[in-house]
């Protein structure tokens, strides 16, 4: 069981979280300007990154908010918590 | 505004009343009283916490501000206003004050982004209080309820038994309030009474 600390409420147990994916994935500005490929691309692909790896998680139980969990995908310890619309921390960016 | 007449509070079906007559005389030596506190008034309010403006035409309406820091309560003379997220609060107000509440907030707030919604019917609230209160709540629920990170004037939402709860201590005796959606409000009110049932429980009335 994980330990989470939403920005807002804190240190909260796994089961109050819904979790949302790879984080920072950005809709494309005009889609009917993609092909299938690319659109697949989007739609489907991730970096399915073994180590620190930048995803979403919403509060759900909590303030309903939706933030942003740098997680070790081998150890799953939890490196930094942001808000949407932060910069990832430098723990984030690893192995980039 | 619904029909009032004929009302029903969450927990009529279980005669809470008549428990009560029999349970209160236990009272003082009881480690934990329960008990409904049903017709509390709630509005859901959304606004932006960065607007001065937002925040003193509330205060201006309700005699207290929406509070800006996390998990907290800023209460005043029976209304009291919890922090459910960023940007989103529970007003809860005497029975049968929302309209004209909902009325005055429309009024003093138009033009700014805000939204104001009648929820009284959405949740009841249990009032769980006495000496063992906590270790009850202990039983199932995840949150750190321990004096150092919690205490009066603070709320959280959070799981209790799977039941979606919003929790405001009200006291350091402890005393609290849980607010549970009414059709939850059965199956918790059962967990609490079975959680609670060793610390020696009297249920009493409002
Ligand atoms: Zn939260």
């Amino acid at each position: 069981m994980l330990l989470i600390e939403c920005p807002w409420c804190g240190p909260r147990d796994e089961q109050e979280f819904g979790y949302g994916g790879e984080a920072h994935i950005v809709r494309p500005a005009d889609p009917h300007a993609l092909d299938d490929a690319a659109w697949g691309e989007y739609l489907f692909m991730r970096t399915n990154r073994k180590g620190a790896h930048r995803e979403r998680w919403v509060h759900s139980e909590g303030c309903r908010r939706w933030f942003n969990v740098v997680r070790d995908t081998v150890s799953h310890e939890i490196l930094a918590v942001y808000r949407v619309g932060e910069a990832p921390p430098a723990a984030g960016r690893r192995g980039e | 505004m619904a029909e009032q007449h004929g009302r029903q509070s969450a927990l009529a079906g279980l005669g809470l009343d008549a428990q009560a007559r029999i349970s209160t005389r236990g009272a003082g030596e009881a480690g934990v009283r329960l008990g409904e506190r049903p017709w509390r008034a709630q509005l859901a309010l959304r606004g932006d916490p960065e607007s001065e403006a937002f925040l003193t035409g509330v205060e201006s309406v309700l005699g207290v501000a929406p509070p800006t820091a996390p998990l907290t309560v800023s209460s005043r003379r029976g209304v009291a206003c919890l922090w459910l997220g960023p940007d989103e609060w529970l007003v809860t107000l005497p029975d049968r004050r929302e309209p004209r509440a909902i009325a005055r907030l429309e009024e003093r707030l138009a033009g700014l982004h805000f939204a104001v919604n009648d929820v009284s019917h959405a949740r009841t609230v249990l009032g769980l209080a006495g000496p063992r209160a906590r270790e009850v709540l202990m039983k199932g629920c995840a949150l750190d309820l321990h004096p150092r990170s919690f205490g009066p004037g603070r709320c959280a939402q959070s799981s209790l038994a799977r039941c979606h709860v919003l929790l405001h201590q009200l006291d350091a005796e402890p005393a609290y309030d849980l607010y549970v959606h009414r059709s939850f409000a059965e199956y918790a009110w059962r967990w609490l009474c079975d959680a609670a049932a060793e610390h020696g429980l009297a249920i009493v009335a409002d």
